[in-house]
């Protein structure tokens, strides 16, 4: 009976440590910053990029750099893999044992300095001037960090193809407007000769969709959240303007204008002309150059009456309240904002250089040069994701509400209930405030 | 039962004051090899399950300044007024309600199949352990493909004249398209148990109830049957608590979606623990789920020893 009952509470355990157990394996090892021979002091660096061999290379330089042209400090690079690094960051938090100087994805600056890990930057306010305010990332009207470059969105398309169906080629400065967009794909549709007119990537998931899509409601008049307060969504991601874009976002998955879910590589579609335009990031500009040459276009993002937009910001530096010497990780992140250094990072990843000195550096991205059009589609439509500290709730209350929508819910609900989620999640973190 | 009969022995021995320094001493070698599973049983399941007790009452969150603050039941008023919730609850229960009898009576077939003394049993044993051995996260990605509506699955339809559903973006399909991967993966696993289970009975048996005149199905009913009960057993428990903690499949193919077709309790604590950062609240969840296995598990511990009293 004994024997019995102990096989029993076994067992019960072991079901529910399942659930329990992966909350329990999320910590891991950390270090800090400490004092090294020789005089100088050490200075940990942590960057997401372990086996992304460009920009860890990139880094690299600028540590090596850094390190050569003084004698008292010492930076220590620690490169961690992107799937586990902002774990391994709040991990460090947890156990106190945050690097000096790090890397922040954008969305998450906000939420991190006001949990304490991130101290403000100060003493830069020339240098960052320079830089595309979207690579600047703010809260509570204080810097918390760079980036060295930014990526943008555009609609991929070929001019062969809007030849062929009597659309304009837009510019920069004239986007198309949604009725002409809505046209040349029904023209497209109807025509059958792609499998579909249209593809915004509806495969991927994650901060895609909230990085991807935003834009686009808030192009029809909407947002994620009131940024004058960042206090209620109320009226702004359920309001007429919102059910709007929610209405079109399904009719395009709907009535056939885009697959409702993409492949894993929308690009390969295009390029293997299965669609005719595409949603995508500046990052697809090498492969389609290389398939299409001069054919290729990178159309701004579409105006559907509050302007074109798109999402802006990337990874971004700043250092931590962890960090035994905040001078020494101060004059390191003065010396790497330096135009050589952003030249160099943005050159290894072709992502778009965020000062206009370091753009003439990088070919391509000099004025004029090819890739020029992805740097005046970011200084003219960005749009910065909401810097609030519950952004991260937003963007998977925001991602789920889409994907409802997308799989045929009714927009006005599901937006109502989004918008109910979120205030609630501001209200009961006493509205961020510190 | 055969535990019971080896115990009583022992039992009436140090009864008699025949042993008692040696019984000290065997409790204690016991102990320290009880030892180290203990520290670790007490490291990670222990003790989280009790701090999920203490958090699922708190505001708890994974990123903040503001220390946690004891909050009483709303987090569970939250919960039961939560839509998701409920249906995250329904999939669960219908998952497992399909997963137990289907999975372990196709694993009994496949087992009674490469128990049949014919050549070439080993390969098609080895055939239907691969899913088992293979990862789960392997396996969903390779059905993701599978299921596209242009994947492998609706061109084999379409060859014979049938449009085949978009499998994982249709709310009618999502969750039955999971099982049925699921189950791919996992009958190879009871398989083997099954075979083992068949592997104790008696060859005698067998031949005595021949000489009987049974016939297949007869010998099935009162030899086969009855000499599984055992192996049954574990194989319900164990089906029913894999089944409750279904997740690494849809955290892959779904995330949930489409309209929360797929979404299962477990898939809602992580989520909501770890991309919403509400911990609190997730600990509610994991507690909900912790009581539904406790319940189930109960139960099923109670109706299986009943009929082990009547026999």
């Amino acid at each position: 009976m004994l024997k019995r009952t102990a096989k029993l509470v076994a067992t019960t355990f072991m079901a529910a440590s399942l659930v329990v157990s992966i909350t329990a394996c999320s910590k891991g090892g950390a270090t800090n910053t400490q004092p090294a021979a020789g005089g100088a002091q050490t200075l940990t660096l942590w960057t997401h990029n372990a086996g992304n061999k460009g920009e860890l290379g990139a880094i690299q330089q600028v540590v090596d750099d850094y390190n050569a042209s003084q004698t008292k400090y010492k930076v220590d690079l620690q490169a961690f893999p992107q799937d586990s690094y902002n774990q391994s960051v709040v991990a460090a938090a947890a156990a106190k044992k945050l690097p000096c100087i790090l890397d922040i994805d954008q969305p998450n600056v906000a939420n991190w300095a006001w949990a304490g890990y991130l101290a403000p930057i100060t003493g830069m306010d020339d240098v960052l001037a320079k830089y595309l305010p979207s690579t600047v990332a703010k809260w509570n009207g204080k810097v918390y960090a760079y980036g060295y470059y930014d990526v943008a969105l555009s609609w991929v398309t070929r001019k062969s193809i809007l030849k062929k169906y009597g659309a304009r080629i837009p510019t920069v400065d004239q986007p198309w407007t949604g009725d002409e967009f809505m046209a040349l794909l029904k023209k497209i549709k109807d025509s059958g000769d792609f499998k579909y007119p249209a593809d915004m990537a509806t495969g991927w998931t994650g901060e895609w969709w909230p990085y991807g899509y935003s834009p686009q409601l808030q192009s029809f008049g909407g947002d994620l959240i009131n940024r004058t307060d960042y206090k209620t969504a109320d009226g702004i991601l359920n309001g007429p303007a919102a059910v709007k874009w929610a209405t079109w976002f399904a009719g395009m998955a709907k009535d056939g204008y885009m697959p409702k879910k993409s492949s894993a590589d929308p690009a390969a579609d295009f390029m293997n002309g299965k669609s005719a335009l595409l949603w995508n990031g500046s990052w697809t500009a090498v492969p389609t150059r290389q398939k299409f040459g001069d054919d290729v276009v990178f159309a701004p993002p579409v105006d559907f009456g509050a302007g074109g937009k798109i999402g802006g910001g990337s990874w971004t530096w700043g250092y931590s309240t962890g960090c035994a010497s905040p001078e020494g990780a101060l004059d390191y992140l003065k010396f790497a904002s330096a135009d050589k250094y952003v030249a160099l990072v943005s050159k290894d990843t072709n992502n778009i250089p965020t000062t206009d000195a370091a753009a003439a550096m990088v070919p391509g991205f000099e004025p004029g040069g090819k890739n020029d059009v992805f740097r005046q589609i970011s200084k003219k439509y960005t749009m910065l994701r909401p810097e609030t500290p519950g952004y991260p709730f937003i963007a998977t209350t925001f991602t789920k509400a889409a994907q409802d929508i997308l799989a045929g819910a009714d927009p006005q609900a599901t937006l109502d209930q989004a918008v109910k989620d979120i205030d609630d999640n501001q209200k009961s973190n006493n509205y961020f405030q510190q | 039962m055969s535990v019971m009969d080896v115990s009583q022995p022992a039992a009436r021995a140090s009864k008699k004051g025949y042993s008692h320094k040696r019984n000290r001493r065997s409790t204690s070698v016991a102990l320290a090899m009880l030892m180290p599973a203990a520290v670790l049983m007490i490291t990670f399941l222990i003790i989280p399950i009790i701090l999920t007790f203490g958090l699922a009452f708190t505001n708890a969150r994974l990123i903040s300044p503001v220390p946690a603050r004891f909050v009483g039941f709303d987090n569970f008023v939250r919960l039961f007024s939560n839509d998701t919730f409920w249906k995250s609850l329904l999939n669960t229960v219908i998952f497992t309600i399909v997963i137990v009898p289907v999975q372990s009576g196709l694993a009994l077939g496949l087992a009674l199949l490469v128990n049949a003394k014919v050549r070439g049993t080993t390969f098609f044993r080895t055939v239907y352990f691969l899913p088992v051995v293979t990862s789960m996260v392997v396996v969903s990605m390779l059905w993701l493909f599978m299921y596209q509506p242009d994947g492998l699955i609706n061109v084999m339809l379409s060859k014979i004249g049938i449009a085949g559903p978009d499998w994982l973006g249709d709310p009618r399909t999502a969750l039955f398209a999971i099982i049925v991967l699921s189950i791919w993966q996992a009958v190879g696993f009871h398989m083997i148990i099954w075979l083992s289970g068949l592997q104790t009975i008696p060859g005698e048996l067998y031949e005595a109830s021949a000489i009987d005149g049974a016939g297949r199905w007869q010998q099935f009913v009162n030899v086969t049957w009855p000499g599984l009960r055992q192996t049954s057993i574990f194989i319900l428990i164990t089906i029913t608590i894999a089944a409750f903690s279904l997740f690494t499949q849809v955290n892959i193919m779904t995330q949930g979606g489409p309209l929360d077709s797929t979404s299962t309790l477990v898939y809602m604590a992580v989520f909501t623990g770890f991309q919403q950062q509400q911990t609190g609240y997730a600990a509610a969840i994991s507690l909900v789920f912790f009581a539904l296995v406790l319940a189930v598990s109960l139960l099923q511990r109670y109706l299986t020893r009943e009929k082990a009293a009547q026999r």
